[in-house]
């Protein structure tokens, strides 16, 4: 591995200033993808090189669970995937979340690896990945995915780079409404999930809102109202431990088996976690079944645009977003 | 640049050791402090070779850094006998045959001790997920799911007698082909 030097941050204001201070320096937290990130060497514009790791997980009281009926939920930052899937409270509150915080990577990952990180974690493409490819991202002017090997990237919202954003809980913690707590040299604001995120239309190089200097502190989840339910469903290649090929969460509001209002949301398919508006908006007022259930994935993957290898991207998110919905009436 | 001085609990003995920061805690403990059982296999956290305990859970190492072992209790495949006598997962991983080469072993060892600490009557789903992260190239896992399944629920018949250990006789389970 290449050389850094190492700063045992003990506050977010400490860790903020220091990295105001050093352009070269980034934030590590349970750091299961930026020090593979950091091993395969990869430089450019979107990827710099740290020369110095920050780490936050010194600092204290940023893993916590907190959950009261009428504040909903609050997930420090640092809090292991393990903790998130496992604590009680998100299991009988929001079994979605409970389910994609379980799902990412594998048992001793999920151990260090926090829910923070989770959102933060930089994109799978294997171009990206290679020290050898400069694609945008690494300063290039060129997306290698689109001429080559493509079968895992983005059917939706695809322009100059075909990213798919890896994030299991992203799309969880979106369709439930959560926000993100961000601190920064002005202190902390708050930030809806659903924004949080951002495709190469509006900057290739980066997949968040975030500036340098800012970090993810907490994330808090609206109390769940009543006949709230939520899920997830996650397809890969394999049965353990994989990335995405398309997951969707779902969650809404069910009455008498009518969906009232809610959110579907889809990991894997597009440089961000993608929001199915049109979904969404064909669900509202329509009483769950088979028929509405297939209408919205339908609409919803009018607009993809599949590249040359990844066309089976498409049935497979129509089916899985008909799967989930159908899987709240039942709940 | 400066090395960072690691104070953590090693296999129950205390340990104060002085390492580059950019070092991982499964090479300080391969190259620095001579116990070579934890194996760097991908170095990218995807095999589970290198698998230990930190704070008794399962990680993968090669994606820990030493200094994040400060002030923490790290576990390794060699800590986990006790006085000499192998535990039931060691034995039983012998005795049913779960490991061919051996790279992969000790990462196994590790996750299914974690395994049992935690769930003491884990179903195969169970074993199946709980070793999900670690890659095995030549036993296609079914005797290591086996070995596992016999050390949570033979643990009478499966004390250490490795002064010579004996031939299995009898298969604990019966199905399938042994």
């Amino acid at each position: 591995m290449r050389s850094f030097k190492y700063y045992a941050a003990t506050s977010w204001e400490d860790a903020v200033a220091m990295l105001s201070k050093n352009a070269a320096a980034q934030v590590i937290a349970g750091g299961s993808d930026l020090l593979g990130w950091i091993k395969d060497d990869l430089n450019g514009p979107g990827a710099p090189r740290a020369d110095l790791l920050i780490d936050i997980r010194t600092i204290p009281n940023t893993s916590y669970v907190k959950f009261d009926a009428a504040g909903g939920l609050k997930l420090g930052a640092l809090t292991p995937l393990v903790t998130v899937a496992e604590s009680a409270d998100v299991l009988k509150n929001y079994p979605g979340l409970a389910k994609s915080a379980l799902s990412p990577a594998s048992p001793a990952i999920r151990n260090v690896g926090s829910i923070a990180g989770n959102l933060m974690q930089r994109p799978r493409c294997w171009y990206l990945r290679g020290k050898d490819f400069a694609c945008y991202k690494k300063g290039g002017d060129f997306c290698f995915a689109v001429t080559g090997e493509n079968q895992y990237h983005a059917i939706l919202e695809g322009e100059l780079c075909y990213i798919v954003h890896p994030s299991d809980t992203a799309p969880a913690l979106i369709a439930l409404n959560a926000s993100a707590k961000v601190v920064g040299p002005g202190g902390a604001k708050d930030v809806a999930l659903d924004k949080f995120f951002i495709g190469p239309r509006t900057n290739v190089l980066k997949e968040t809102v975030l500036e340098h200097n800012e970090l993810l502190a907490e994330i808090s989840v609206p109390a769940p109202a009543a006949n709230w339910k939520s899920a997830f469903i996650k397809v890969t290649q394999r049965d353990v431990y994989d990335f995405a090929v398309v997951s969707v969460a779902v969650a809404g509001q069910i009455e008498g088996g009518v969906w009232k209002d809610g959110r579907v949301v889809l990991g894997g398919v597009a440089p961000t976690p993608y929001r199915a508006t049109a979904a969404e908006d064909a669900l509202k007022g329509q009483k769950i079944d088979e028929k509405s259930a297939r209408n919205a994935g339908d609409l919803t993957l009018v607009k993809a645009r599949p590249m040359s290898q990844n066309a089976y991207k498409v049935d497979i998110a129509k089916n899985l977003i008909a799967r989930a919905v159908l899987s709240l009436a039942s709940a | 640049m400066e090395q960072t001085t690691i104070r953590f609990t090693l296999n129950d003995r205390p340990i104060t050791h002085a390492a580059m920061p950019y070092r991982t805690l499964l090479e300080v403990l391969r190259d620095d402090l001579g116990l070579t059982g934890s194996k760097e296999g991908c170095g990218t956290g995807d095999c589970g070779a290198c698998t230990l305990l930190l704070d008794g859970k399962p990680v993968t190492s090669c994606l820990v850094l030493a200094a994040e072992a400060d002030g923490r209790k790290v576990t390794t495949v060699e800590g986990l006998a006790k006085d000499g006598k192998l535990t039931p997962v060691q034995v039983a991983f012998i005795r049913y045959g779960g490991l061919q080469c051996g790279i992969c072993t000790s990462g196994f060892i590790v996750a299914a001790h974690a395994l049992l600490e935690s769930n003491k009557t884990p179903s195969e789903a169970d074993v199946r997920a709980a070793i999900g992260g670690n890659l095995c190239r030549c036993t296609g896992y079914d005797k290591i799911v086996r070995a596992i399944l016999a050390a949570a629920y033979d643990e009478g018949e499966l004390v250490d007698e490795s002064a010579s250990m004996p031939v299995m006789e009898k298969p604990l389970f019966t199905e399938g082909p042994m």
